[in-house]
């Protein structure tokens, strides 16, 4: 009688566990779960692609300027783009950078730095075009970014990244509102001081940063 | 028992659940449901539109999988399952988007995972996908889609030709438009939003008034 009750009083604790009671959520989680795993095996390699080739299309431009980079694309002279991660040293702290090297006959002609930092709204994604003694800056595109449309947004304009080539790298950049006189400054974009200097202030570090490594790394 | 018959036998048709997720019970103008993402991303027809087939997509799947497990629920954990199905579909939807279509994917951002908490869905489920076979579920699923596409679309082209003077990207409006930034902006969203959906209540009053003197 009692080992009957026993029995019973097991079943029953057994039905009233959460653990058999989930079961259907268990299962579907380990499902679902398989079929992400899947798909994001599969299709992971085309979404990294994707990313790569949006900064390899945009590096003749950023070394070259749009003009040359069309002369060269229709002479179909092409790139040879390497990317790699260069490691930097900072407080204590390493820093990785992804620059990817371009290269033409065997001679290096130019860098693409691919850094980011923290916007007016977002971060903002950017690319940088750099001569192979990293002396000065030949390029400047925007990946990504989320400033206010119709005021900060304007950073992606051409009108406004065109201002930095040439520049020179040794000093850092400053933003001006009332029109950039010496060769270190960059007119902010009207209305949207925050956004330029936060682009600025990004390029500033990259450039800070890698100066030394790529200057050792193009001899 | 005799009362879940009674309620069982009160659900909508197939037919009759397509059509009102067109016009009649409408997600966006009549649920009001799923606000954030349609204000979020309306301010061009195509990222719209995108919007709207992955809505779509994850609405028909989760309601078509809800369905085909409707005996299986427990009251208490539905909405766990409900959650995990929309997420997984929501995540297929961002990783595809991802692959095939870089550019919107990051036009759209974090909208596209934030589908999980779109309560179009889970609404969908726990009214209809739990309680109805997967035929009437999926055509419950096809007409709230249409619905919140067409939603997203009218609100999409009032803030695009006014605020770029353009439409699809192309232009409809004269260069000398002076765009109303505006209306591209947050704020144009909820001026938009409001003003269409005044004007639906007011030609439905307008009906109700035409019909009550008949």
């Amino acid at each position: 009688m009692t080992a009957i009750q026993m029995e019973q009083s097991f079943g029953q604790r057994l039905k009233n566990s959460n653990i058999v009671q989930a079961w259907l959520v268990l299962t579907l989680a380990l499902l679902f779960g398989a079929a992400l795993a899947g798909i994001q095996i599969s299709l992971a390699p085309t979404i990294e692609a994707n990313k790569i080739n949006e900064t390899r299309q945009k590096v003749p431009e950023l070394i070259f300027g749009k003009t040359r980079a069309l002369e060269m694309a229709a002479q179909n002279k092409n790139l040879h783009v390497t990317p790699q991660f260069i490691a930097v040293e900072k407080q204590g702290k390493k820093v990785f950078y992804n620059v990817f090297k371009a290269d033409m006959d065997g001679k290096c002609v130019g860098w693409v730095v691919k850094t980011n930092g923290q916007g007016y709204a977002d971060k903002i994604e950017l690319l940088i075009g750099l001569a192979p003694d990293a002396e000065t800056i030949t390029g400047l595109f925007i990946l990504d970014q989320k400033e206010t449309p119709g005021l900060g947004n304007k950073i992606v304009t051409e009108k406004w990244r065109s201002q930095f080539i040439g520049k020179p790298t040794g000093t850092r950049l400053t933003v001006t509102k009332t029109g950039a006189v010496t060769d270190t400054e960059i007119n902010a974009v009207t209305g949207a001081t925050i956004s330029s200097r936060s682009a600025i202030n990004i390029i500033n570090t990259a450039v800070g940063d890698l100066k030394g490594p790529l200057t050792a790394k193009a001899k | 028992m005799e009362r879940t018959i009674k309620k069982m036998a009160d659900q909508p048709t197939t037919t009759e659940r397509f059509i009102q997720g067109i016009l009649p019970e409408n997600p966006v103008y009549r649920q009001l449901l799923g606000l954030c993402a349609t204000l979020a991303v309306t301010n061009n027809m195509k990222s719209a539109l995108t919007m709207g087939g992955a809505v779509a997509f994850v609405l028909v799947c989760a309601n078509v999988i809800t369905s085909l497990m409707r005996n299986l629920l427990k009251p208490h954990l539905r909405i766990v399952i409900f959650t995990l199905t929309i997420a997984t579909f929501v995540t297929i939807a961002d990783r595809f988007l991802a692959a095939y279509m870089y550019q919107m994917s990051k036009t759209l951002g974090p909208y596209i995972p934030l589908i999980i908490v779109n309560c179009i869905i889970i609404c969908r489920c726990e009214v209809c996908a739990s309680k109805q076979p997967v035929i009437t579920a999926a055509a419950d699923a096809v007409g709230q889609s249409i619905g919140f596409t067409l939603a997203m679309a009218s609100l999409a082209a009032v803030r695009e030709i006014l605020g770029t003077g353009m439409f699809f990207g192309l232009r409809v409006l004269p260069v000398a438009w002076p765009d109303w930034v505006i209306m591209v902006l947050p704020p144009g969203a909820f001026l938009t939003f409001g003003i269409l959906l005044g004007t639906l209540n007011w030609i439905d009053s307008l009906r109700a008034a035409g019909s009550g003197k008949k």
